[in-house]
């Protein structure tokens, strides 16, 4: 079973509509790369020109931000749900 | 008239029209309300502001909406109150209490965010709207939209006080309560809201919404005679009342309103869910998310969305952070309500503790003018206080039951 990622809307033209993917990676990190190569241009909207995170994009695993994890180093395993989710929201 | 322009990315600045958006295609940075100030200053002087009726859009060329304002008609214009006793009680000169515990009609400030963001809402032609909430907005919303007729979904999480249950409920609202933090609770929400068509108040209506914060600072600056005090101390939750005070402030000043200011502004949090301070007292640019554990439910956002501008915004205003334990947030509400008669939530006593430490620790002198920022209604948080404020005397009706019983004390 592949890992499931929700594409938050401002990203979906790049996914072609799609607001669910999927890809096979072993790490976060992977996983963004990956997500790149079905979706060219798509990490240079999910990271800064250093390739970090940009700060106002939130990744959960599981529903976990991966902050509380091992940030882009979080391991990722078959069945896992991956949640792309803009910071500016709430309060 | 709109005196509105458009959005802005307050990151990398592109620009994007009056659409329910709220965050930047681009880098994810926040979308902002970018106004035509120019215009505004023909029009906003001080008499035009003091002949409107006492509520909050007698700022409106200030406010995002391109009509007429629908909500939120009686909401705003709350008390500022010279605080004499509480001045003694912490030795300071000049001290003033902007109350929002009185806000028509949801008891705080929330009414001022809700009456913006419905006012747009309506003007977008959504149906349906929602938000994310601790408890304040979850009742403002369901009271505001139950007066506009809109339907209303509102989430919180699952535990919190039965005042903000109760007081969110009355108005038929569907209320979901949600098993988790409001971190859980607003990640959820990004998700709904991404797949439903509703104005999320706080999310894709949030560069609207958010605006409506400012007029808590309009309102001290008009009450104080048209100048800005010396010092202000804020509640921070996601962070974004702080920006806009300091925003109202700023666009003061620029509109000739009021004098250059030199206001210092101090960010309130709760040692169980200090983000925001911690990234102050550390210098820090980036904010660490923590997972909250406090009695001042209100403020318990681990994760702010507004967190590195709240704690830049005290930064570069020379102000500060300071953050209260549990025992500390109580003794200031008792504070509060024993020298002036307002009884506050815990956010209020968040926000006074932090402002009687940073008195006490003289990072806040005790010869200039301070405000301090009270947001939130006691009535509703009563479980913080019942077993700390002792118990009525219970006796027989006649006399010598009185005597025996209460004299005696």
């Amino acid at each position: 079973m592949p890992i499931k990622v929700r594409i938050p809307t401002p990203l979906q033209k790049i996914t072609n509509n799609q607001a669910d993917v999927t890809v096979k990676s072993k790490n976060v990190r992977e996983l963004i790369e990956d997500l790149n190569k079905s979706f060219p241009g798509i990490k240079e909207r999910l990271c800064d020109e250093k390739g970090n995170l940009r700060r106002f994009i939130n990744i959960y695993v599981n529903e976990e931000d991966i902050r509380f994890l091992k940030m882009d180093a979080t391991p990722l395993k078959d069945g896992d749900e991956v949640s792309i989710i803009p910071a500016i929201a709430g309060g | 008239m709109s005196c509105v322009k458009g959005l802005k990315c307050r990151e990398c600045g592109r620009p994007y029209p009056k659409e329910a958006l709220f965050v930047c295609e681009y880098c994810f940075g926040p979308l902002e309300v970018d106004y035509d100030y120019d215009r505004i200053k023909q029009v906003l002087t001080r008499e035009a502001i003091s002949a409107r009726p006492k509520n909050l859009w007698r700022y409106r060329e200030l406010l995002p909406i391109d009509g007429d304002p629908t909500d939120g008609l009686n909401s705003g214009f709350t008390p500022l109150i010279r605080a004499r006793n509480l001045e003694k009680a912490l030795g300071v000169r000049e001290l003033y209490i902007k109350d929002d515990s009185v806000s028509h009609p949801t008891l705080s400030f929330k009414d001022r965010v809700v009456a913006v963001a419905l006012s747009k809402a309506k003007e977008f032609g959504f149906d349906t709207v929602a938000c994310a909430s601790t408890g304040n907005l979850a009742n403002s919303v369901a009271c505001q939209s139950a007066i506009a007729g809109l339907k209303r979904y509102i989430f919180i999480p699952a535990d919190l006080e039965a005042g903000k249950i109760i007081g969110t409920l009355i108005y038929n609202p569907t209320l979901v309560a949600v098993e988790g933090n409001y971190d859980e609770v607003n990640r959820l929400c990004s998700e709904v809201a991404s797949k439903y068509n509703w104005a999320f108040v706080n999310i894709n209506i949030r560069p609207y919404y958010a605006e409506g914060s400012k007029t808590y600072g309009y309102e001290i600056l008009e009450q104080l005679g048209w100048k800005a005090p010396r010092h202000i101390v804020v509640p921070c939750a996601g962070g974004s009342l702080i920006t806009k005070i300091w925003k109202s402030i700023r666009e003061f000043e620029k509109l000739g309103l009021i004098e250059k200011a030199h206001t210092k502004v101090y960010a309130a949090q709760a040692a169980g869910c200090a983000p925001i301070v911690t990234a102050i007292k550390e210098n820090s640019e980036i904010i660490k998310p923590v997972k909250p554990k406090t009695i001042a439910k209100s403020l318990a956002i681990g994760n702010p969305a507004d967190g590195i501008y709240a704690a830049a915004t005290a930064r570069d205003s020379g102000g500060g952070g300071e953050d209260v334990s549990d025992d500390e947030i109580v003794e200031a509400i008792k504070l509060l309500a024993q020298t002036e008669g307002i009884f506050t939530e815990t956010a209020g006593g968040v926000t006074l503790g932090a402002a009687k430490k940073l008195i006490e620790n003289g990072k806040i002198p005790k010869d200039e003018s301070i405000v301090v920022s009270i947001t939130g209604n006691g009535l509703k948080t009563q479980e913080a206080v019942a077993d700390k404020i002792g118990k009525p005397i219970r006796i027989k009706p006649n006399i010598a039951s009185f005597e025996e019983h209460v004299r005696r004390h």
